[in-house]
């Protein structure tokens, strides 16, 4: 018994190395500058912040991280807007279609991005948003509207019938109920799906790599992606290491705060077999 | 419905509910409806990115040169390779990690937060982290591989057409696995309790009553997740295209199909890259809930 205990806890810890270790080496390697970055040692001997400091100073990362905001953020605030408004529709009226309906919506949740690239570029040059953050705005409804559509759905479903019934005898109408009476309730639910369509957009990397063109429009992954060196050959992974802390630690502390909403999230449109 | 709801209310709300949907119908049709139509209809062209309003049909030439092409039918195989065995084992290890986080461990709350963390993290920046420490002459697997006498000689991980599709897969099962356990997870705490005492008493051993009632039970919920990754997987981009480039060994079709409408400015062939890749989605689909007998509803 007190053997198969010990071998469980090594089992956890195990795992746990193995989903850590690969941050925690980003975060040695973000300290280390010139020769030490090329001898692998498991702590710096002279710990510096100088790769934080060039990413700020030397390249535009500071305005990398703000497009980043400005897209994700934007997006965010329009799809549950929209998805609010259509998961109303879609939960709680019983009409020809729905179904149907919410089959194309997680139909489109699920295509490949590289199959609307091209129709999207062609839009997206006729509105003259070529190289800007526009761009992005509009390409990422394409995942995130979807799936804030369905978890939203979800839950819509499950709030009580007698509130709805209610406000109703009251002589409230449909627009007044969506907005007087369940938005209220529905705190909990817009934040985590709002975090998580946050996430996604603030991960995607497809549209912004191709829609984006200098320095300055990049988002952050593309920036990571494309952090590049004096020469091809000598990519400088200690700056590439600083900036993936610094997009990392505020994403990793929103997850751990947000974990059980999280995970609700996740669930209330996959899991319902 | 209620007897008090009189015809006409019942029909208000069902033209206030298409009023409601309207906004988000449109969205969905010029951002992806449109879009989607325009590259089928590039895929008969021989468009260019320059020339995206001059171009002449050239009917299924450009499917035909790609079904002729060797580079595309390994961005296939790359792809199909990736996709089985990377869901094959994210959900074989996502579903030992979910039971571990469903029995009552000390230990639980810290693994699931450490879990969460690949996850949480952009796979762009996953594929950077790992690109570091498989890096051939800096890198840490290398370094340890070494120290404990596994290897004789350091190796290039992502260089090496023979490693680097391991080594993609390596990082895909790293970062997504969280999902997949997340996700059993949350079936596993659906299932009731007194099956599990019922069993117990009986005497009936864990292994068993794992697969004669745990998997069981579990199964449509598992078959949904699976369905998920697998679609996720077959459209994957990011992880290869930071991770090697466009490397032939690794090149999966989206980055086949963007390497041509994009660096290669050739949209007509690219968009058929690109709706052949739509194609293959619509069959894991189809496949999925006809032979799977999965089944996607909201709530239902």
């Amino acid at each position: 018994m007190v053997l198969k205990r010990i071998a469980f806890g090594l089992l956890i810890l195990g795992i746990v190395v193995w989903a850590v270790f690969p941050f925690a080496w980003a975060v040695i390697t973000s300290l280390k500058v010139g020769s030490a970055l090329f001898t692998v040692e498991a702590w710096p001997s002279q710990p510096s912040l100088a790769n934080y400091t060039a990413i700020f100073n030397e390249q535009p990362f500071g305005r990398n991280i703000l497009n980043s905001l400005l897209a994700a953020a934007s997006v965010v605030a329009l799809s549950l807007g929209l998805a609010v408004l259509a998961a109303y529709a879609l939960g709680r009226v019983g009409f020809r279609g729905r179904g149907l309906l919410l089959f194309v919506v997680l139909g489109v949740s699920m295509f490949p991005q590289v199959a609307v690239l091209s129709g999207l570029f062609e839009l997206v040059r006729w509105l003259g948003l070529y190289n800007r953050i526009g761009s992005l705005m509009l390409s990422y409804l394409i995942f995130t509207l979807p799936f804030t559509v369905w978890v939203l759905t979800t839950f819509m479903r499950e709030l009580p019938k007698e509130l709805e019934e209610a406000a109703m005898v009251d002589g409230a109408g449909p627009f007044v109920i969506v907005t007087r009476v369940f938005l209220p309730l529905m705190g909990p639910a817009l934040a985590a799906t709002g975090l998580l369509a946050f996430i996604a957009a603030w991960n995607e990397f497809l549209f912004a790599l191709t829609f984006t063109l200098t320095d300055d429009a990049r988002t952050v992954p593309v920036a990571i992606a494309l952090m590049s060196g004096a020469s091809q050959y000598e990519l400088p992974w200690g700056r590439i290491m600083a900036a993936s802390v610094v997009v990392t630690v505020p994403l990793i502390g929103l997850v751990l705060l947000f974990q059980r909403r999280i995970v609700s999230g996740l669930t209330a449109g996959a899991v319902k077999g | 419905m209620n007897a008090h709801r009189t015809p006409s209310l019942e029909r208000q709300r069902r033209r206030a509910a298409w009023l409601f949907l309207l906004p988000m119908l449109v969205v969905l049709a010029g951002v992806a409806g449109w879009p989607l139509v325009r590259t089928v209809f590039f895929s008969f062209t021989d468009a260019t990115l320059g020339t995206l309003d001059g171009f002449r049909g050239v009917g299924l030439d450009n499917y035909l040169w790609l079904m002729r092409d060797p580079v595309w039918w390994r961005a296939v195989w790359n792809t199909l390779l990736f996709t089985v065995v990377s869901v094959a084992v994210e959900t074989a290890l996502g579903l030992g990690i979910a039971l571990i986080l469903n029995a009552h461990l000390p230990g639980r709350g810290l693994l699931r937060a450490a879990v969460l963390i690949p996850w949480a993290i952009p796979t762009v920046v996953s594929a950077q982290m790992w690109g570091w420490m498989f890096h051939d002459l800096y890198g840490v697997v290398n370094a340890i591989l070494l120290g404990i006498g596994l290897i004789a000689e350091p190796r290039a991980w992502t260089a090496d057409p023979d490693l680097a599709l391991p080594v993609v897969i390596a990082v895909d099962v790293w970062k997504s696995t969280p999902f997949m356990a997340l996700l059993i997870l949350a079936a596993l705490q659906m299932l009731p309790r007194d099956l599990y005492e019922a069993a117990r008493v009986d005497g009936v051993h864990p292994v068993k009553v794992f697969f004669r009632v745990t998997l069981p039970l579990i199964r449509p919920a598992l078959m949904v997740a699976v369905l998920f990754r697998t679609l996720d997987a077959l459209r994957v981009f990011d992880l290869m295209y930071v991770l090697t480039g466009n490397s032939r060994s690794t090149m999966s079709m989206s980055v086949y199909a963007r390497q041509y409408l994009i660096d290669f400015q050739d949209v007509g062939y690219g968009s058929a890259a690109a709706t052949v890749l739509v194609l293959v989605l619509a069959a894991a689909t189809v496949l999925a809930v006809t032979l799977g007998r999965v089944r996607v509803d909201a709530g239902g």
